[in-house]
């Protein structure tokens, strides 16, 4: 039950947005909601028993001629995306209300719908549920950037669309290929489509429309170019939902339906894959080295963890995927940190641009400590989230290939560059003109930082707690997959 | 139980310090941090003094676990600290030196506005490299290693204002990282090979491997390239000399005393699985060797006061390498020892020396400072005679023994390390002599303005020199009717190792005492050379003066290896990411994007024309089709 309050609060709250005016109760009111919603997350994990086995179930019939319905439901896996998701909005939202948005009704109501298509990719046990929800996460972000972004945003907004909905269109296929496929009778329950009965040929043509549908979102090389300019042409909650969570969902995707579901092209076709992760990274890497925009350098840093953390999947040894999957959860929580630091270093200096910032530090010294703290745990330093996620990808790749894992671990010295560049230029040094008179964190911007700090040290110095939540899903996953 | 707490207080301290400093930085006046911050690493070294009272060699070595930190199945790794005699070594040093250059620092770092943030990163230095030497398996190390090296960049770039400094800082943290990676590969192996990740599991299980086995030598490599970039030996070295930019106090502790010996730690703990590696220990003794003589040359041309003494400790790192690759591990610890006195000494008058001149670091602008700073010195000439390797002082005993060890392994690489005692004798006392005799060569303003550093600053160089004359007798060996206490100590940590190393037939002492006397000639020559040179001759003394000979032009330039490096790695990587940017990734893969969407919206304003369904549905299907046609074509 739980489990379908964690979907419908959010998108009652939503609905509900719409009908209010006054920006102050609009902001108290969204707020609130989210915070809300957080409490019931915490609510499910209370109640959650770490086993290896879907929980907190609702199943209702929808469709059932069609072989559709409702059922959503959390594993351990589960359980830890939707906790990243209803942790991050709230903090999405309390950054944005430094910024005064046109409409802002519209705005916040997209937020909370994106947060309820969220909370049902991660929840979906039925094909076609996971499908609908996926589809319902784009509207908002396509509304999002295209209504609320820069200036190039329409230009971006279309290929952004064109990407993902090419990728959504052929999962649909196989869902629907896999559908046909599964047996008598029809149905898209998960369980009947990791059953479904499939040829080598067939497996191989469904995991290619998986891949790439998840490869876009992720993004993995060379299906990423939609990435850094939506991220930078996003407004700041725009970039913090698509980088921090929505991205996820590609992971979380391979994760939950790819491996079980093609495990024998996984086999035959995953090394094809992984060269091409690992390529990604390297190539991210070392395109972020010379990126001037702050937003870019840190959209292609994505590219190059998140494509370790895709390499890891595709490996399918267990510490790569608890490596996988606690990096997910990291990796949302320091880049939305990360765009936080950048937005507010665009407010108080109206640029990104690295070259045109120095000495932040000075006038701000509690931006740079923060933006410091959130910088180690992206470049993987010990005891903080990066490290923990980091060295299992890493030792996981390892055990699979050596080499892909020392090509992979370039990330450690790359992102180290790109960073320290990046903080350099922009927090230390002498100020300038634009930065001699900034101010420095108010306590709102404060009390939106300081869960990303604990979390960072959290999952750097105690991961058990998040490594054991995962482990037993993460075995059947790869039970399934071999 | 007693001792349990003892060992978790150790580090607990200086985090606490941290803490308290860094949550009230702004608030905390300086008075208290002068007495916080060194309070908590006494009181840190009180408690490793206690450990090392009731400790016996003999008992076995102790685990202590604070909780599980990363656990899947078979992976556990603990936050777990082992106290041996290794480690209670290497805290002696970490605390002991750290406590004195806290106190010397509350005089140097007096006037900085930045008083509390120091001290705040000091503390955490010291923690982390608690951690370092404490860790009872490779993880644990790491969380060290990677924290000493955050601080290392945090205090290189503590005046931030300044570029260049920060720019010293970042390279310093990239180079560090590229050995870190190595580190990290190391460990894997090491897991994938013992299936964990503990010193005691891992060496139990290597203790059975014959030597020359593959996967040890693969093992032993990846973390002596960890161990080259923390120690700065060839080709990681670069970052230290410019590491210099940061606090001199910082210099004295973390790129001298302590942090750049933790990749002789970290080899000396591992003896078990370099014994078993002849190839790695090979390699490492070249390393050593070569980076040992290239250090020491290129320090006789520096004019810098803390860039000599840089160069000075690579060079010196480099000679303990080479005692590892002879298989002499106490040696190397031993040296280790020695010159964390000697060393922190130099850099602590060094930093006296600028104190007192107002930030000057050139010794051509010096000159004549011992009627100034009698002190200053005395000391920095007791440090000087030790480095030299002169008896009775520390370093004499320290580096003859690798010096030994080195001639045992071959006569050949003997000379060579001779060869650089020497260059070592020729470049301190260069630096003695132009800093502190003749006549002083600076402005007026300067000359007006020469002191003795305040007690603060002198009683920890007095302790120091304490420690650089008398510390050879830790380990005085039985030539000269000493106990050879260290060896004693250390040898159930490398027992294993010399029961697997071949027994060359030690030395006949009449040997030893020719091989030393040539040393010990050859240093002395050179003391005097220097002498004649710098104080007789008054030589190399006009701040402009250009290199003259070939020689002089080449080390003055510190070889030109960084320019090599810009080179070879940073343009050809900045080429690439340019390439990579606008070539592959503008002109090519966007391209194909965009011109498949353009393609399809022409298309879709084509199908407008022909039918009146929903164009959007048949946009879509279009997109689809295209889409899954340029794939399957690519991929059949």
């Amino acid at each position: 039950m739980l489990t379908i309050i964690l979907i419908l609060f959010p998108l009652a709250l939503s609905l509900a947005t719409l009908l209010l005016k006054k920006e102050q109760a609009l902001r108290f009111f969204v707020l609130g909601g989210a915070l809300i919603e957080f409490g019931i997350m915490v609510a499910a994990f209370v109640q959650y028993r770490t086993s290896c086995h879907c929980q907190l179930l609702f199943r209702a019939g929808w469709l059932t001629n069609m072989g559709i319905s409702l059922k959503f439901g959390m594993d351990g896996i589960s359980l830890l995306l939707v906790a990243l998701t209803t942790f991050l909005v709230p903090i999405i939202i309390l950054s944005s209300f430094s910024h005064t948005y046109r409409r802002p009704a519209t705005f916040y109501s997209l937020l909370l719908f994106m947060e309820m298509a969220l909370v049902g990719v991660f929840t979906a046990f039925d094909g076609m549920m996971f499908y609908i929800f996926w589809e319902m996460a784009l509207i908002p972000a396509y509304f999002i950037c295209a209504v609320w972004g820069g200036n190039d945003r329409i230009r971006i907004t279309f290929k952004f669309f064109i990407y993902t909905f090419a990728g959504s269109l052929l999962m649909l296929v196989a869902l629907i290929y896999l559908y046909f496929s599964t047996p008598f009778p029809h149905s898209y329950d998960i369980q009947d489509l990791y059953a479904a009965v499939l040829t080598p040929g067939e497996q191989t043509w469904i995991f290619l429309a998986f891949f790439v549908a998840f490869a876009v979102k992720i993004p993995v090389f060379p299906f990423h170019t939609w990435q850094p300019d939506t991220y930078t042409e996003s407004p700041a909650a725009g970039s913090m939902l698509l980088a921090g969570i929505m991205l996820k969902m590609g992971i979380y995707g391979m994760i939950r339906w790819m491996l079980p579901i093609c495990h024998v092209a996984v086999h035959r076709w995953g090394p094809a894959a992984l060269v091409l992760a690992v390529a990604g990274i390297v190539y991210a890497s070392v395109i972020a080295l010379r990126q001037k925009d702050m937003k870019r350098l840190v959209a292609y840093s994505s590219i190059a963890h998140v494509g370790l953390i895709a390499a890891g999947v595709l490996v399918l040894t267990i510490h790569a995927m608890q490596g996988a999957v606690i990096q997910m959860v990291s990796h949302g929580i320091n880049i939305v940190g990360l765009f936080l630091v950048i937005d507010l270093v665009e407010q108080r200096t109206k640029t990104r641009n690295i070259t045109d910032l120095g000495g932040l530090a000075l006038k701000a010294p509690r931006l740079a400590i923060f933006f410091m703290l959130i910088l180690l745990g992206s470049i993987a330093l010990p005891l903080t989230n990066g490290f923990v996620g980091e060295f299992l990808l890493l030792l996981g790749i390892f055990e699979y290939s050596a080499l892909f894992s020392a090509i992979a671990g370039v990330t450690v010295i790359f992102s180290a560059v790109y960073m320290l560049w990046m903080y350099q230029r922009t927090m230390l040094g002498p100020a300038n003109d634009i930065t001699a008179e900034v101010r420095d964190l108010s306590r709102v911007e404060m009390a939106a930082l300081i869960p990303l700090i604990i979390m960072i040290f959290w999952i750097g110095i105690a991961p058990g707690f998040f490594l054991d939540t995962a482990l037993p899903d993460v075995m059947t996953i790869l039970s399934y997959a071999r | 139980m007693m001792m349990n707490a003892i060992v978790f207080l150790i580090p607990l301290f200086p985090l606490l310090g941290f803490l308290v400093l860094g949550a009230g930085i702004r608030v905390i006046p300086r008075k208290v941090t002068a007495l916080l911050a060194p309070g908590m690493i006494l009181l840190s070294l009180i408690s490793t003094l206690v450990l090392f009272i009731g400790f016996h060699p003999s008992t076995a070595s102790q685990v202590h676990q604070l909780f599980s930190w990363i656990r899947i199945g078979p992976l556990d790794i603990p936050f777990a600290f082992l106290i041996d005699p290794l480690s209670i070594l290497m805290l002696l040093i970490v605390t002991g030196i750290g406590f004195v250059i806290h106190v010397y620092s509350v005089g140097y770092m007096k006037e900085d506005p930045g008083f509390n943030r120091f001290f705040s990163y000091m503390n955490l230095f010291v923690f982390s490299m608690l951690l370092l030497v404490m860790g009872a398996n490779y993880p644990v190390m790491f969380i060290g290693w990677e924290g000493v090296g955050l601080c290392s960049y945090l205090l290189i770039g503590f005046w931030f204002k300044n570029h260049e400094f920060n720019n010293a800082a970042k390279k310093a943290f990239i180079m560090n990282r590229i050995g870190d990676l190595g580190f990290l590969m190391g460990m894997f192996l090491i897991f994938t090979t013992f299936h964990s990740l503990d010193y005691q599991v891992v060496f139990d299980h290597a203790r059975g491997m014959t030597p020359g086995n593959p996967v040890l030598a693969g093992i032993t490599l990846l973390l002596f390239i960890g161990a080259a970039g923390k120690s700065a030996q060839i080709p990681l070295y670069t970052w230290l000399p410019d590491a210099m930019a940061g606090p001199t106090p910082v210099s004295a502790l973390i790129h001298a005393a302590t942090m750049v010996t933790a990749g002789i730690y970290m080899v000396a703990r591992s003896n078990i699985l370099y014994i078993l590696s002849p190839a790695t220990m090979a390699v490492i003794g070249i390393t050593g060797l070569a980076t040992a003589l290239l250090a020491a040359f290129i320090a006789i041309f520096q004019n810098d006061i803390k860039k000599i003494l840089a160069y000075s400790t690579i060079s010196q790192l480099g000679y303990m390498f080479v005692g590892l690759s002879a298989g002499a591990f106490t040696g190397a610890m031993f040296h280790l020892t020695t010159h964390a006195f000697f060393k922190a000494l130099l850099f602590l008058g060094a930093g006296s020396v600028i104190h007192a001149l107002g930030g000057e670091q050139d010794i051509r602008k010096m000159g004549g400072l011992k009627q100034a700073m009698p002190k200053t010195y005395r000391t920095f000439m007791a440090a000087t005679v030790a480095i030299a390797g002169i008896p009775p002082l520390s370093g004499f005993f320290s580096k003859d023994e690798i010096l030994a060890k080195a001639f045992e392994y071959s006569p050949l690489l003997w000379v060579f390390a001779v060869a650089g005692s020497l260059m070592t004798a020729f470049y301190m006392f260069r630096l003695l002599f132009l800093t502190f005799s003749g006549d002083f060569r600076g402005t007026e303003a300067k000359r007006a303005h020469l002191h003795e550093s305040p007690a603060v600053m002198t009683i920890p160089l007095v302790i120091l020199a304490i420690l650089a004359t008398f510390g050879g007798l830790i380990n005085l060996p039985a030539l000269f009717g000493g106990n050879a206490g260290l060896e004693y100590f250390l040898e159930p940590v490398f027992a294993a190792s010399g029961s697997v190393a071949a027994h060359g037939t030690p030395l006949p002492p009449a040997t030893q005492w020719l091989l030393m006397g040539v040393t010990l000639a050859g240093v002395l020559a050179m003391a005097a050379w220097a002498w004649k040179r710098y104080t007789a001759q008054h030589r190399g003394l006009l701040p402009d003066d250009a290199p003259r000979t070939f020689a002089e032009r080449v080390g003055r330039n510190k070889i030109y290896i960084d320019e090599l490096y810009q080179l070879v790695v940073v343009r050809p990587l900045m080429w690439l990411s340019k390439f990579f940017y606008e070539i592959v990734e503008l002109r090519f893969i966007d391209r194909i994007v965009n011109g498949v969407g353009s393609l399809v919206v022409r298309t879709g304003n084509t199908v407008r024309y022909i039918q009146t369904g929903n164009v959007g549905f048949y946009m879509f299907v279009m997109i689809l089709g295209i889409i899954l046609i340029l794939f399957f074509n690519i991929l059949i």
